[in-house]
């Protein structure tokens, strides 16, 4: 006991003296927060729209007063022909255009049809989607205020609520992604490298060589990290609590008791990436390709797993992140309990079994 | 120094595969003695070490280290050996007295044993000034000292080094040198292997591998005797020049 305690001592004063790593493995999270909650936002605000008001009459005037005055769009011209819009498209100065027909008032006092012209950039989807869905409100809006009595050509209206995220922020959706970034990155990427230092430098064959356990080694060798994976975590929470409002709604205990799964798992991860590397580059390698990328791209934190084809889709099965994600989204923000998320909780600990295993076999391997 | 042998080598053997790293050696080190490995690059030293340090397994053969078999007592006999590697082997982020206490903690020293024992070493390497510097800042030679006092401050029964001088001026090797003998007058067995031929004239006794075989073992004098050449360089040079295998 009193040899490990030796040994993780001696592991903090690594990781202590290392001051631009502990600087980046603390601030990392708080930036990645910071940038993800103010600065890179999904949500589409101020979209520059351009008008071809073909009408000219006080409801097509009001029309396009309200869509100026929408968070949502600013007009960024009026223009009167169909190749103006074109060229803006092309210059990207717009991102959508209305064409207004001719004699639009009159619609309002017979009974013409309506029928204004959304153009959109396809490009990109995601976007123009949200864009075009926020066009239709305002101008469904404008008409029921204008004209209360036409109902709309179909007569069921789905009324629509946003469960659990009714501002439509994007915290909810990339908190518990970053969470699983953070965790991977300093889990899998400092354990791995800092193990394959010791072999790099030659100290590890001296640690081998002394009647120290080979499994002492390697678990000192991965508790500052785990120390610090917990600080990391904490810190989050507490962000996403005070800066970001997004509290956890569930329970914080079972919150906290997946993450430190998560986290061991990621640790023995980190443990197997460095059996199988002789260097730091190595090591660093495999952790962002095998690790990281897997994690952004397929844990469904930026795509929806549901769309993917099969083969990704069964990929995303055996990465650890996709049921942490998974099980924090559920905790989180929709506050479910142990009865809801005890499916992706048993994959997640199955996984960290065997990564635990497999990592203190393939030791063995390595010691012939 | 008595004959009691401190490291029996009875036919071991090292296979990777179809190639034959170490041959069915055979051989004896004593005790208090300074035993010097030698061979080219690829002739198998490393890999012999490696297996008396229980860092490897022997595929057949076998071999007792301080009275323990190294097959199935590598535990115990990890307890008995110190080692030094060919890479640097002190850890550079940590200071002079960090690395010491660090390294004799993994032996099971008490605190107050290693507090006293490495008070008088400091002051015998003269170190005083430096005790709270970070290992890296230290000139290469004085770390290649205070690697070696740290690798046989638990008073091992032999002291494993691997190259322990590559790469150091002439005259701290020698003082290098001057270390080791004191070891070995301790009665502490200094097994080590090199590739300065004037640094094989120091050892009482060398083994020279020649393609995972022992090609010569005896005193240095003997040796140039035996071969009628004037330095252990020639003698080398004429076992060598019959090896087959390329790196």
């Amino acid at each position: 006991m009193k040899i490990l305690f030796g040994f993780i001592r001696k592991e903090i004063y690594h990781v202590l003296r290392d001051k631009w790593v502990l600087l980046i493995l603390i601030f990392m999270p708080i930036i990645q927060i910071l940038l993800f909650g103010f600065a890179l936002s999904n949500e589409v605000k101020n979209n520059p729209i351009a008008v071809f008001d073909a009408s000219k009459d006080s409801y097509s005037r009001q029309l396009t007063d309200k869509i100026n005055a929408s968070r949502y769009f600013d007009l960024y011209a009026n223009v009167s022909s169909q190749s103006e819009i074109e060229e803006l498209f092309k210059s990207g100065k717009i991102k959508v255009a209305l064409c207004i027909p001719p004699r639009f008032g009159e619609a309002f006092e017979g009974s013409a049809p309506l029928q204004p012209q959304i153009i959109l950039d396809a490009t990109d989807l995601n976007i123009s989607n949200q864009i075009n869905q926020f066009l239709q409100n305002i101008i469904q809006s404008f008409i029921k205020q204008k004209k209360p009595e036409v109902r709309p050509t179909y007569s069921i209206i789905p009324e629509v609520r946003m469960m659990y995220n009714p501002q439509l922020k994007g915290a909810p959706n990339f908190v518990p992604g970053v969470m699983a970034m953070i965790m991977l990155l300093v889990c899998v990427l400092m354990t791995s490298v800092a193990i394959v230092k010791e072999k790099e430098t030659g100290t590890m064959e001296v640690l081998l060589v002394s009647p120290m356990r080979p499994s002492i080694i390697i678990i000192s060798k991965a508790i500052p990290y785990f120390i610090l994976s917990v600080i990391n975590y904490f810190i989050i929470l507490a962000m996403n609590k005070y800066l970001l409002d997004v509290p956890v709604k569930g329970s914080l205990l079972l919150l906290t008791a997946v993450s430190f799964i998560f986290i061991l798992t990621s640790l023995f991860l980190g443990i197997l990436i460095s059996h199988t590397s002789q260097t730091q580059q190595e090591a660093m390698f495999k952790s962002l390709i095998g690790m990281m990328l897997p994690t952004v791209l397929l844990s469904g934190f930026m795509f929806p797993i549901e769309n993917m084809p099969l083969p990704l889709q069964f990929l995303s099965n055996i990465i650890p992140s996709r049921w942490y994600y998974s099980i924090i989204k559920n905790v989180m923000i929709q506050g479910s309990g142990l009865e809801i998320i005890w499916r992706q909780f048993a994959i997640l600990g199955v996984m960290c079994l065997v990564l635990f295993i497999a990592s203190i076999k393939k030791f063995k391997v390595r010691l012939e | 120094m008595t004959n009691e042998p401190i490291i029996e080598i009875r036919e071991l053997t090292k296979k990777f595969g179809n190639f034959t790293a170490v041959d069915h050696i055979s051989f004896e080190v004593v005790k208090g003695e300074i035993f010097g490995f030698l061979g080219a690059n690829g002739a198998g030293k490393t890999t012999a070490m490696r297996m008396l340090c229980g860092l490897s397994t022997p595929t057949s053969g076998e071999a007792k280290v301080a009275g323990y078999d190294i097959k199935t007592q590598t535990e115990k006999v990890k307890r008995m050996i110190g080692y030094m590697s060919q890479k640097f082997s002190l850890y550079d982020n940590l200071t002079v007295w960090e690395n010491l206490e660090f390294y004799a903690g993994i032996y099971g020293l008490r605190k107050k044993e290693i507090r006293e024992k490495g008070e008088q070493l400091i002051i015998q390497l003269q170190l005083q000034d430096s005790s709270n510097k970070l290992v890296g800042s230290l000139p290469l030679g004085w770390k290649q000292k205070l690697a070696f006092s740290i690798a046989i401050f638990h008073e091992p029964a032999v002291v494993f080094l691997d190259e322990p001088t590559g790469g150091v001026d002439p005259l701290t090797r020698r003082q290098f040198w001057e270390m080791i003998y004191e070891a070995a007058h301790r009665g502490i067995t200094v097994f080590a292997t090199t590739h300065y031929m004037d640094e094989a004239e120091y050892c009482d006794r060398v083994c020279i591998m020649v393609d995972g075989r022992v090609a010569a073992l005896d005193s240095p004098a003997k040796l140039r005797a035996s071969f009628e050449v004037s330095s252990m360089d020639d003698v080398f040079y004429q076992l060598a020049r019959a090896a087959t295998r390329v790196e």
